[in-house]
């Protein structure tokens, strides 16, 4: 599934998107996020399944915008660092 | 002096079938929802709805799901200790001392609405007492994706008790009375919570994107004025059910444990 953290307010929509199906469990973002906004658990919304994948920690879903504002310079952008960490690509940024 | 008159206050009422023989069953398992107006408690016994109650949440999660529970069970000759899995959810779900697992309501209100209005459910809205979530499930009621409002309050359910108090109008009437307006209101920003509501549940659910079939949890459900206004803004109508809309994480928390049961938990 598609879990959406973050918010939506005057100034934006501010989501961080993980597929869970995508997930393969390998915590390789945790470490790569220099804010550590990410962590694993089990699915929380799938609470029949026992696979662990990364979720957005609790904390950080109602300000991330600010949290993430560092990798998110004005000019000059690469490719965020929870991204490039992510081999099957289970995670996106809706800004 | 006369009594001052609670306009917020809601009906709190529990049922239990009179046809199930509980002590029979196979599997009891029990679901806490313990919100953050409301608290319910809901009993199945072999996967059907045995018990439940809804209650007003009280300023001590704890004591709420006790009460809960309590009222469920009242009349019903069964004791906590006959219940063999409870699963807790809701906003004070890790505070159910007596519940062998907490499980997020999202996973809670899909399940419910799966069980309630049936497999062809794929939205689900759980409009609950301080916040408000666009769910969009699988024909098991499964969670593929979701979006939550919990930043802003306008339009919940407490948000609706505080305008029933300062309209002097009871709480069960605000939803007509709010027809009595033949135009929309210019926006006030977010502050009028009848229209706000409608308003904000539209955007999520542009970013959730909704199918034929959608279905509406929670106590804002049985508010008339704001389903009407979003039937209206999305041009299709919510599926009814002749489950009361308020139980429904109660009842997803229930099924939710009764699988584990059937697991061997």
């Amino acid at each position: 599934m598609i879990a959406n953290y973050g918010y939506k307010d005057g100034s934006g929509e501010f989501f961080i998107s993980i597929d869970t199906d995508k997930c393969d469990s390998c915590a390789d973002c945790v470490p790569a996020c220099p804010a550590k906004v990410l962590e694993m658990a089990t699915d929380e919304y799938d609470p029949l399944s026992e696979k662990t994948v990364a979720t957005v920690r609790e904390e950080e879903r109602k300000k991330i915008k600010y949290t993430c504002a560092p990798c998110k310079p004005a000019s000059g952008r690469g490719v965020l660092p929870c991204m490039a960490a992510c081999a099957p690509g289970a995670i996106a940024h809706s800004w | 002096m006369a009594e001052m008159q609670e306009y917020w206050r809601w009906t709190e009422y529990d049922w239990h079938s009179p046809e199930i023989e509980w002590r029979r069953g196979k599997r009891i398992a029990a679901g806490i929802d313990v919100g953050s107006v409301s608290s319910q408690a809901l009993v199945l016994v072999d996967g059907q709805i045995f018990a439940f109650s809804n209650l007003r949440t009280g300023s001590n999660s704890p004591d709420s799901a006790h009460k809960a529970i309590n009222g469920a069970l009242k009349d019903t000759g069964m004791e906590l200790s006959n219940i063999k899995y409870t699963v807790g959810t809701g906003y004070g779900r890790v505070n159910v001392p007596f519940a062998n697992r907490a499980i997020t309501e999202i996973a809670c209100h899909a399940r419910g609405a799966n069980f309630m209005a049936g497999p062809k459910i794929r939205t689900v809205l759980d409009m609950g007492g301080q916040d408000c979530k666009a769910i969009h499930c699988d024909e098991r009621g499964k969670v593929s994706n979701f979006l939550m409002n919990d930043k802003c309050a306008a339009g919940t359910g407490r948000g609706m008790e505080v305008m029933a108090d300062l309209l002097s109008i009871p709480i069960k009437d605000i939803g007509d009375l709010s027809y009595q307006v033949d135009q929309e209101p210019q926006p006030v920003s977010s502050t009028c919570v009848v229209f706000a509501k409608s308003e904000r549940v539209s955007l999520l659910l542009g970013r959730i994107g909704v199918e034929d079939q959608f279905f509406i949890t929670g106590g804002i459900a049985k508010n008339p004025g704001v389903v009407k206004r979003l039937e209206k803004e999305l041009g299709i109508q919510a599926v009814k059910s002749k489950y009361d809309s308020q139980i429904a994480g109660a009842l997803g928390a229930a099924l939710f444990a009764d699988t584990l049961l059937q697991k061997g938990a």
